[in-house]
């Protein structure tokens, strides 16, 4: 089975207010999957379902094989959360020291990867720098990089690049392409249309409805338009200006 | 490994937060030494004014600790006892002795009545009872009755406060999500919890019992290490209950909330105050008060010397209720992640 991650029609509601409406969907290995839509579509309730952090009304997921949640799971799967839950107090090695630590890493093999997580987003001189005295951007990619520190096959990231400049946005997305190239999945989301554009598929979401799921140029050609932002609306129900 | 790892990470947030570092150690030891100078201050000194008294009687008044100022009649001590220069009044009418108190504080009355008692007797000598103290010694300060019980009470306040807005504010900032997202156990969150404050605990609980005993002098006459052990259970159950009943607050104003909630009534019934007069099925509520059975070992173990065996109940009880917290709070975890 390539099917990295299996939803089997997926429902959730919060206090009668349906968020997520009968889900199905399979990312395959391999592949930069990413899930677009606006905020309050669901995103972050469909992701938090995939790492088992809440759990659905009906309908199951799998990933790698195994039905969430499960904890032996979550050593595969990388996770970077929408704001970024980071331990002000502590510099950015001992946050880095602290999660490797949850992941199992220990000795020089965790000092290689803390030194080799850092270097990818560009962290190595500010190291020894207290979160605190962080910018917003950085901590961002600190996220990013404990999120990296175990080599996990499934990367699950909620809004990756959201407040990061333009010149660091476009270096997260080559560190993303490189690592999906080496062969880790990528579940992403993201409400930015050219970021959408550089998956391998998607999938539109809005209002808890999975509209459409294919590639960009795919969703293009579905919907008679030329740009994803027009795809949206109009795979959506909606109607063009 | 997880365990420790958490742990290590309290600490290291710990020694960087120096204000709360310093609000743990020496908060308790500022207030305790206030508390000294309160209960373990100078005798009060009653001023009593005289109105023509026989000398011997004035002689015997001034021998018992009292400033006594003599007027030539009643009505100039009434002023003064209005303008509060004066405590009472000692008069004699038809050969009987006529008191009149100032009467607002009860303490001040006690103290007068005392002396008054002492030179009436003067004039019928008495026997005097031979008296053995079983516990205690003579002099003996309500600072050293209180004390123990107030040794519990900071470390048990300060712990569950800070324990409780740590916790808190590992979930409002996400962490506690970006925690349960690794393959971390609920209880090895819990334990790390323990073992990481457990540390700072056991510093605490140290330092205010030196501090109490060796600088203070409070009365003491029994072992240090079971002193520690019982401020160190006592702070473990602060720990469990303070991060258990975080998981029901939102926000670091709800944690205060839980102070007239938690905190108030425990020091009603802690033995700080004297419970007898109560109601009895009243008093039955000071068995579910984790700071009674705490209180009632440490007044055992200092004023008392009890040995384990004496407060093992209160040992067990106390660990009691920290597993069962602890285990609350494993399972309250399960609102954050399923497994």
């Amino acid at each position: 089975m390539s099917n990295i991650l299996e939803i089997r029609d997926i429902s959730r509601s919060f206090h009668g207010r349906t968020v997520l409406q009968s889900i199905h969907l399979q990312v395959e290995r391999g592949e930069l999957f990413g899930l677009l839509g606006p905020s309050g579509s669901g995103k972050t309730t469909l992701i938090k379902l995939m790492t088992g952090m809440d759990r659905s009304d009906s309908g199951e997921i799998h990933i790698l094989g195994e039905k969430v949640p499960k904890l032996s799971l979550l050593k595969r799967i990388g996770y970077m959360a929408q704001s970024d839950a980071l331990y002000n107090e502590l510099t950015a090695r001992q946050n880095l020291q602290f999660f490797a630590s949850l992941y199992g890493l220990s000795g020089v093999r965790r000092n290689e990867r803390i030194d080799a997580v850092l270097r990818v987003v560009d962290l190595l001189d500010h190291k020894d720098k207290t979160v605190a005295a962080y910018s917003g951007g950085m901590k961002r990619r600190l996220s990013l990089a404990i999120s990296l520190l175990h080599e996990p096959e499934l990367l699950i990231l909620d809004e990756p690049t959201v407040g990061i400049d333009p010149v660091l946005r476009q270096s997260i997305w080559q560190e993303l392409l490189a690592l999906r190239d080496q062969g880790t999945t990528i579940i992403l989301t993201t409400h930015v249309m050219d970021e959408a554009d550089k998956c391998d598929r998607i999938g539109l979401i809005r209002d808890g409805h999975l509209t459409a799921v294919d590639s960009p140029a795919a969703l293009k050609e579905r919907s008679g338009t030329t740009t994803l932002e027009n795809a949206f609306i109009v795979l959506g129900g909606g109607v063009l200006a | 490994m997880r365990t420790r790892a958490l742990a290590l990470r309290i600490i290291r947030q710990f020694l960087r937060d120096k204000r709360t570092l310093a609000l743990i150690f020496l908060a308790p030891l500022l207030i305790l030494t206030l508390l000294n100078f309160i209960f373990n201050g100078q005798p009060i000194t009653p001023n009593i004014g005289t109105v023509q008294l026989p000398a011997p009687i004035i002689e015997r008044l001034n021998s018992t600790d009292a400033n006594v100022t003599t007027y030539t009649n009643q009505a100039e001590a009434k002023q003064a006892l209005e303008a509060r220069d004066l405590d009472a009044i000692l008069s004699l009418t038809d050969g009987k002795p006529d008191l009149i108190l100032e009467g607002s504080d009860p303490s001040m009355n006690q103290a007068i009545l005392l002396r008054l008692q002492k030179v009436m007797q003067a004039n019928t000598p008495t026997i005097q009872p031979n008296i053995t103290y079983l516990h205690g010694k003579e002099g003996m300060s309500s600072f050293d009755y209180f004390g123990p019980v107030l040794i519990g009470f900071f470390s048990f306040f300060f712990v569950f406060m800070i324990a409780g807005v740590s916790f808190l504010r590992e979930r409002t900032t996400g962490t506690l999500e970006r925690l349960l997202a690794t393959p971390i156990r609920r209880s090895e969150v819990v334990g790390g919890y323990l073992l990481g404050f457990g540390i700072f605990t056991l510093l605490q609980a140290t330092l205010i019992t030196w501090f109490a005993i060796e600088v203070l002098g409070m009365y003491m006459v029994g072992n240090f290490g079971l002193v520690l052990l019982i401020n160190l259970l006592l702070t473990l159950t602060a720990l469990t209950l303070g991060t258990l009943l975080s998981s029901f607050a939102s926000s670091e104003f709800q944690i205060i909330q839980f102070i007239p909630l938690v905190i108030v009534p425990q020091v009603f019934f802690s033995g700080l105050f004297n419970l007898d007069a109560m109601a009895p099925w009243l008093q039955k509520l000071s068995y579910i008060m984790p700071l009674y059975y705490g209180a009632d070992a440490m007044r055992g173990i200092m004023i008392r010397g009890e040995s384990i065996g004496d407060i093992q109940l209160d040992i067990y009880i106390l660990l009691g209720f920290s597993i069962v917290f602890a285990l609350l709070n494993i399972a309250a975890l399960k609102k954050q992640r399923a497994i």
